[in-house]
């Protein structure tokens, strides 16, 4: 049903072959649609495919899908779950309508949560190419996504933190000196989550007690997750072990996900078999995914896709397993991507957008390599942005250098910094659970307790006197 | 609450002292909820030092002569080169660093000319870390060849390669022309903050163009105060094994190397380590 795009700029008149192509060439430039050879060519073009793009009735995205239904189980996802009743006060739109009504008083937060399954990923990445990064924020402020485990996550006026105590050998005692500090900095209530140095069931398994047990002991009402891959982690349920959240990078491709080795009946079949085990005691949101721009080209798997477009598709799997927390890794994947701070930070607040605007529980991974152009300042600022923009968590780790996974993201620091500047609170519960253990002297102003608390000082003292690793 | 004077601007943490048994950067301490002075351009400093790394070249000559003494090699190992002739390509353009040049590819095609199989290829590859690749290769290689050795079966080893400019996927094509039934890629990783110097290796079984992540299995973080060449290799003839038996690797081969160092009792009742935990 594929059909062309055209129209005429004065002498000139610009043909694009495609919706797919429409939609790549209206895409802000990033160095991954460069790779790809589907951005445009010049600036007048890309404005020349916003215009035409804004014509579009959104109905067109329901006719002309950008990846063959008989291909992809992801357009049948979306396709077969598109709800026409929620969908029913947008089908007069256009984009350039859609936006419009976006930024509009008729769409309250009551509004957005009614047509969120009316929306498509297309029709929300196609919108967000004609916003500007201030429409992005302001939309997704609008938009509310609520979760629940042992905390609540996502409501107004909080930012919560997923505690990243990675270690580069997985080491014990490495790894718990890393979530003290950041229980110390009031972080983890999004979840304590390790991406392990070596990925199997057995190092999986051995984390996840980890965790428990530090959970269980001090009564945290947070949830831990080993970021291995979903079998790994379903085996792990069979062996008996305390899974809380199952995680797994997804794509917005059936072949990109084939790619990370799974499909959509992995993830079902995975959300089931951590449900079975009613570990959740406010809430049964039990996954955890990644995603990232740039990941379906890397896996060669985007059909001539933009990778924003890629990305949005991704978030279609997500919502159809009501996950706790969605992570847009932004700047992981490289500068082959995402060129620059200024590449990362409209990509991360797109992702939030397109996230929130489907119902996804989004948070952000503000990040970079240090083979990008980027640095400290850049996520100042994206932080800072998504922090206004209601972001529902970001990452939190010793200082901002993961020393196992190479890259620098978001410090306990940082979050404290930005709940203080925006009025942010963590997770209620949580909140509470920090006041209880005295890790502030004044949760209301921010007031870190310059005191270590009475509970840890305690720990402190079974602290080994030897270093077991030359550290 | 009221501001003591007597306090600190600087408030130091009390648990610093863990810093002895990681390289994490915690115990910062806080002026407010803000990195001190000191801690904020100890980082700027090692940014700067990452940022340098990635852009360093490997010294093939000095490399060469190491790998061809501390293996014993009879013939130099060979060097390659990918579409990508400079850093900034190679940095823009993965699909580049992927495939092997024209003459580097001509130039395998006659090594291989007499069709023999090998069991397994080896491909040094400089990726985002020459420095790794530098200081790591050698001592994991005698490591590896020692473990190899004293396997029961025998390994046909095809020669050694060094690729200039190269992606992990390079490795495939590699493997693939050499006519080798697996093919094991060592890459310097992204330099971090705290380890410019970390070697990945990647394992597939039936190298060829094209194959995706999912075909390979990683074991990362090779480096002197990561994980150790001999362990290191342990795990990798493991893998090696399993994959000749089953003929696959990737996803469907689970790395089960570390089943046999968790104790039993740790299992049940989790780990003495956890300061945190005990009693």
């Amino acid at each position: 049903m594929s059909q062309c795009y055209h129209t005429t700029l004065g002498e000139r008149t610009y043909r694009f072959s495609n919706l797919a192509e429409l939609m790549a060439k209206a895409t802000p430039p990033r160095t991954g649609d460069r790779l790809a050879g589907v951005m445009a060519e010049s600036a007048e073009e890309r404005v020349v495919a916003q215009m035409v793009l804004a014509e579009l009735p959104l109905t067109t995205f329901l006719n002309d899908v950008l990846i063959p239904y008989e291909q992809d189980e992801i357009t049948r996802l979306i396709i077969d779950d598109h709800d026409t009743g929620a969908f029913a006060p947008l089908k007069h739109l256009t984009v350039g309508d859609f936006r419009n009504w976006l930024l509009s008083d008729h769409a309250t937060r009551e509004v957005l949560t009614a047509v969120r399954t009316g929306i498509t990923p297309e029709m929300a990445a196609a919108v967000s190419k004609l916003m500007r990064n201030q429409d992005l924020i302001l939309v997704a402020k609008k938009c509310q996504v609520t979760t629940a485990f042992r905390n609540t996550i996502g409501l107004p006026g909080r930012l919560s933190t997923r505690l990243q105590p990675n270690h580069p050998t997985d080491d014990v005692t490495g790894i718990a000196a890393s979530i003290l500090d950041g229980l110390l900095y009031g972080s983890g209530d999004a979840v304590i989550g390790i991406n392990p140095a070596t990925d199997n069931v057995a190092q999986s398994v051995k984390l996840m007690r980890l965790m428990d047990e530090v959970i269980q002991k001090y009564q945290i009402p947070t949830q831990s997750c080993v970021l291995t891959h979903v079998t790994n982690t379903l085996e792990a349920i069979e062996q008996g072990a305390p899974v809380d959240l199952v995680f797994q990078s997804i794509g917005g491709t059936e072949a990109t996900n084939r790619s990370f080795g799974f499909d959509l009946s992995t993830l079902a079949e995975a959300e089931a078999a951590a449900q079975s085990l009613n570990r959740g005691t406010v809430g049964r949101n039990v996954m955890y995914f990644e995603t990232g721009q740039g990941s379906s080209l890397s896996a060669d798997a985007h059909h001539g896709l933009d990778q924003q477009t890629c990305e949005a598709r991704a978030y279609a799997v997500a919502r159809k397993f009501n996950p706790l927390l969605v992570n847009t890794v932004v700047g992981f994947i490289g500068p082959e991507y995402l060129f620059d701070g200024k590449e990362i930070t409209r990509a991360g607040l797109e992702d939030h957008f397109c996230g929130k605007l489907l119902g996804v529980p989004m948070g952000c991974d503000v990040c970079y390599t240090n083979h990008a152009e980027a640095d400290q300042n850049d996520m100042d600022n994206l932080l800072t942005l998504l922090g206004v923009a209601g972001c529902n968590f970001i990452m939190g780790i010793p200082g901002s250098d993961d020393i196992m996974l190479n890259y620098q993201t978001t410090s306990f620091h940082d979050a404290l910094y930005a709940r203080r500047v925006l009025g942010l609170k963590a997770a209620p519960e949580f909140e509470r659970w920090l006041a209880d253990m005295q890790i502030f002297q004044d949760v209301s102003t921010y007031r870190l307790n310059d005191q270590l608390p009475a509970a840890f000082a305690n720990s402190l003292r079974h602290l080994p006197k030897e270093p077991r690793h030359g550290a | 609450m009221v501001h003591r004077p007597s306090s600190p601007i600087v408030v130091e943490n009390p648990w610093e002292r863990l810093n002895a048994f990681t390289d994490a950067r915690i115990g910062l301490g806080r002026a407010g909820v803000s990195l001190p002075t000191r801690k904020l351009l100890a980082f700027q400093l090692a940014h700067a030092q990452a940022q340098d790394a990635v852009h360093c070249s490997l010294d093939c000559e000095a490399l060469e002569a190491e790998l061809t003494d501390t293996l014993n090699l009879t013939a130099s190992p060979i060097r390659l080169h990918s579409l990508a002739q400079d850093r900034a390509t190679y940095l823009q353009r993965p699909d580049y660093g992927r495939r092997l040049s024209e003459p580097s590819r001509e130039q395998l095609q006659q090594a291989a000319a007499s069709g023999q199989r090998f069991d397994l290829a080896v491909v040094v590859v400089d990726g985002l870390s020459a420095l790794a690749v530098q200081q790591n290769s050698a001592l994991f290689l005698a490591a590896l060849n020692q473990c190899l050795n004293d396997d029961a079966s025998d390994w046909q080893l095809a020669p050694l390669t060094i690729v200039e400019q190269g992606r992990v996927a390079i490795g495939d094509e590699v493997g693939a022309l050499l006519n080798a039934d697996a093919v094991l890629v060592m890459i310097g990783e992204r330099p971090g903050l705290s380890s410019p110097d970390s070697l990945g290796l990647y394992m597939t079984w039936a190298p060829d163009v094209g194959l995706k992540d999912d075909r390979r299995n990683c074991i990362s973080n090779v480096r002197p105060a990561g994980l150790n060449p001999e362990e290191a290799a342990r795990r990798m003839l493991l893998l090696l094994k399993e994959a000749r038996q089953l003929r696959l690797s990737g996803v469907k081969l689970k790395d089960r190397s570390e089943d046999n160092v968790l104790e039993g009792d740790a299992v049940a009742t989790g780990f003495k380590d956890n300061f945190l935990v005990a009693d």
